[in-house]
């Protein structure tokens, strides 16, 4: 199976539908939408089930750590087209929210609260968002940036 | 007869012998019996399992020390080999599997991860050595150790429990 970005023409067309509310960044494998926070929910159910796009796999969900927004990473892919696409949407550093795409891709559960966990953004609508690699009881957010971490032992 | 007359010492000894009786010590016979059957928890944390499976498969056969009886259940082992990094999430379960084993038991930290939290001994999530939470008997050093380790720091387990005291 081979595995090739969304064509430009259909990136087009997903932002002529959504207007200001998405961007395209990037070119070749590196190509992106970037989908506002407000606008994630319909842009995500579009490309999952508008007939051009059919993007019915959530391959990955991770986030990233920049030093004004956090931002989230999607990668879809389409099994019956055979076609991927990235989307990214950024969420403020203060109280970090998106929505939750579960309702979308039900695989997007666990993925979502390794985010929460390492990084601390809370997905609206995530029926179980607690962590799933850190103890229930780990007071912070080890991947982001700010985390620093004092050894329980000093070596000699 | 006083079994305390030097005189008739040997002579006593050869009575008892002769009907297949041995003057020993509680103390050796269950050091003798533990030490000759440990019946290890078949749990693995990460890749050092893969050695203490090859220590039990055919070529290097821990069977011929009576070892081989790996248990699915902790309520049938007496020998918890820790065998792997473990985390402070993961903390928890094994010292639950533990409490779960009936006594006597024994821990065997097989790894640098196990022993001392080997390269992730400053890491947020893992336990810098399994000695923090459970009570350890043998530690084996080795990243991973070989099977030939494992059979060595179990045979070590077996001098120490064939030299303990009842209580002790």
């Amino acid at each position: 199976m081979s595995k090739q970005m969304l064509s430009s023409e259909l990136m087009v067309g997903l932002q002529e539908k959504y207007l200001q509310d998405v961007a395209m960044i990037g070119d070749g494998f590196q190509q992106a939408l970037l989908v506002n926070s407000q606008c994630l929910l319909p842009v995500m159910n579009t490309v999952k089930k508008d007939f051009l796009y059919q993007f019915d796999m959530l391959s990955n969900l991770t986030a990233v750590d920049y030093v004004e927004y956090f931002e989230v990473v999607y990668h879809l892919y389409s099994l019956s087209l055979g076609q991927a696409l990235t989307v990214k949407s950024r969420c403020s550093k203060v109280d970090p929210q998106l929505s939750s795409v579960i309702g979308c891709w039900p695989s997007a559960e666990f993925q979502e609260r390794e985010v929460y966990d390492l990084l601390g953004i809370h997905f609206v609508g995530h029926p179980d968002l607690r962590r799933i690699l850190m103890p229930e009881d780990f007071p912070y957010h080890p991947l982001r940036k700010d985390y620093t971490f004092t050894p329980r032992k000093e070596k000699g | 007869m006083g079994v305390n007359d030097l005189s008739v010492e040997g002579k006593y000894d050869d009575e008892v012998l002769n009907k297949n009786f041995i003057l020993t010590s509680i103390d050796n016979v269950l050091g003798w019996a533990r030490s000759n059957s440990l019946w290890p928890l078949s749990s693995g944390l990460a890749c050092c399992s893969m050695e203490m499976m090859a220590a039990a498969a055919a070529r290097f056969d821990l069977s011929r020390f009576g070892y081989e009886v790996f248990r699915p259940s902790p309520r049938q082992a007496d020998l918890l080999i820790v065998a792997g990094t473990l985390t402070w999430k993961m903390a928890e379960p094994l010292k639950r599997l533990y409490e779960q084993m009936p006594e006597p038991k024994y821990v065997i930290a097989m790894g640098s991860c196990a022993s001392a939290g080997g390269p992730f001994a400053d890491s947020y999530s893992v336990v810098p050595g399994v000695g923090e939470i459970l009570p350890v008997d043998v530690y084996i050093p080795g990243c991973p150790p070989r099977p030939e380790a494992l059979i060595h720091g179990m045979l070590e387990l077996k001098r120490k429990i064939q030299n303990s005291k009842l209580g002790g």
